[in-house]
């Protein structure tokens, strides 16, 4: 039982971001060029942020409740957090996919909850909005690469959803899949890894409360680089598991394929729980550069939630299950 | 051509253009442009451009051959100079701004992840030539041993490639193109070599009568 109290971390929303700065400047900027443009041009240019496209990220998310789950660290920019991206359908630099991206088309979304389930269901996304209270989760995501970020997201516990379809006895894992449209991610091609990308979690791990289905951060929905319209959030593992853009999440009894895990299993297993003491082959995992930060921090068992999860691992050998 | 190729002013021309690299990433350090990663940014952005000096090092040769102009060997040293120049800087930055001294980690690194070892390995083999490349150690060394020597650009031009392979996670694309390049930058001098293999026994050997049955 969640007992909802007050405590020194929740510092009000609007003291902690600088997002609206950044945001604000951005759209001046915006304007100035456009305009600027339009006037060089000599004849009327349509405005970025009045085009059809331009109107779906970043709507203001309202209703929403803090989380105590959460932590007191300073988050990290929203510009670093949505130019600073590994979303492989939308290319492999860090800084691709928030250009290539932006009319990635996220409305009208469905998404298809199967298998196991007593009641599957097609959600489109105005339900998905309403299926639990939104909270705000200011979590640590720590990537495999060895940097990670500070993000308040917006969303609701997993188990919210996984309760609402009743998965049946033989539920064991949840398997969830990305969207995967070639035309609309013409790039993906030169990824190397294969495509529709997939995850998947334990049926404890998903029933968690710390893992969360995430539709937005920082107060609006999800932009399109970082899982637009709607994502998984596990705080605990590598970023990688944190799914983006759901199309499918189905329950099975056998343990799901993991992108990664299938294009270099040596390199990536299933669990993949933030570990200091198992190192990635090609790079060590006992530290990592906080985005914003110069000198790099000891990154902690289980990303720091360790005192929350490690019990779903209890007599697991975490060397040979990574 | 040739004699704008033989002008002093290229070659100061040259100069300043190898140092552009360097200057872009100082003009994008001042206006904020080293994404929310300056580090890493910093590190491929070096990386990179040691690879393209490597190669443009290595083009000279069969530019010379194939293009026909033999003026083209006064820019050689100097690019590879800016390619051990960029290894310093790509070195440095992983010393001091990735690892901050750290040397138990940077150990560590050498020992345990073979892209770090294939990679040091090349930049180490790069410090012996830079040393040698002036006209007093080619003197002292004498030219064939000198030539001897400097072959280990080969091995380091390969490391670099297979540092860069075993680093990205998945897409090979860009690896893979230099890799290409410098796979043909070395056949073509292969293929030269084998030429003059075959052409020798009858131009050398069969005047004195040594081998009677060479170049059969």
């Amino acid at each position: 039982m969640l007992i909802k109290k007050s405590s020194p971390w929740e510092i009000p929303y609007s003291e902690i971001t600088p997002q609206s700065v950044y945001l604000s400047r951005r759209r001046f900027l915006t304007r100035t060029v456009a305009a600027g443009a339009a006037l060089a041009a000599g004849r009327a240019v349509l405005p970025g942020w009045l085009s059809p496209t331009g109107a779906q990220a970043g709507t203001k998310l309202t209703g929403v409740t803090k989380s105590s789950y959460g932590t007191d660290e300073k988050i990290t920019p929203y510009e670093h957090v949505t130019n600073y991206n590994n979303f492989y359908e939308f290319g492999t630099d860090k800084e691709q996919p928030a250009k290539l991206a932006k009319d990635f088309k996220t409305s009208p979304w469905t998404v298809a909850v199967e298998g196991e389930v007593a009641k599957p269901a097609v959600y489109d996304l105005d339900t998905i909005l309403k299926l639990a209270p939104l909270e705000e989760r200011i979590y640590r995501h720590r990537c495999v690469e060895a940097w990670s970020i500070v993000v308040p997201w917006i969303g609701f516990p997993l188990h919210a959803l996984v309760k609402m379809v009743e998965p049946t006895a033989k539920a064991k894992f949840v398997a969830f899949q990305t969207l995967f449209d070639p035309k609309q991610m013409p790039v993906a091609r030169h990824a190397g890894i294969p495509f529709p990308y997939v995850e998947g979690l334990r049926m404890d791990e998903a029933m968690h409360p710390l893992a969360i289905l995430c539709v937005g951060m920082y107060g609006e929905t999800l932009p399109n680089q970082n899982g637009a319209p709607f994502r998984l959030v596990v705080p605990w593992k590598y970023g990688f598991k944190s799914i983006k853009s759901i199309v499918k999440i189905r329950f099975q009894e056998k343990q799901p394929p993991a992108t990664w895990n299938l294009a270099t299993p040596n390199e990536y297993g299933f669990y993949s729980n933030v570990n200091p003491d198992v190192d990635h082959p090609r790079w060590s995992q006992k530290s990592e550069r906080r985005l914003g930060e110069f000198l790099k921090r000891k990154t902690l068992p289980f990303n720091g939630y360790a005192s929350q999860v490690s019990q779903l691992y209890a007599g697991m050998d975490l060397r040979k299950n990574y | 051509m040739s004699s704008i190729l033989s002008s002093k002013w290229t070659k100061v021309l040259v100069f300043f253009l190898c140092l552009g690299p360097l200057g872009y990433l100082g003009w994008r350090a001042y206006h904020g442009r080293l994404t929310a990663n300056p580090i890493e940014y910093i590190t491929h952005y070096t990386g990179d451009y040691i690879l393209i000096f490597l190669v443009l090092t290595l083009s000279i040769t069969p530019a010379r051959k194939l293009l026909g102009l033999p003026q083209l060997i006064r820019f050689r040293r100097m690019l590879g100079l800016f390619a051990f120049f960029y290894a310093c800087l790509h070195f440095l930055t992983y010393i001091v701004l990735d690892q901050f001294f750290d040397f138990a980690a940077m150990v560590d690194d050498v020992a345990k992840r073979k892209y770090i070892t294939v990679g040091f390995t090349g930049f180490v083999l790069l410090i012996p030539l830079a040393v040698t490349s002036s006209a007093g150690w080619i003197r002292r060394l004498g030219g064939r041993r000198w030539q001897q020597l400097h072959r280990l650009v080969y091995i380091t031009a390969a490391a670099g490639v297979i540092h860069f392979y075993w680093l990205v996670k998945s897409d090979i694309t860009r690896p893979v193109r230099y890799g290409a390049v410098v796979a043909f930058l070395l056949i073509f001098r292969l293929a030269v070599w084998l030429a003059n293999r075959q052409a020798r026994p009858q131009t050398l050997r069969s005047p004195v009568k040594l081998t009677p049955t060479a170049g059969s």
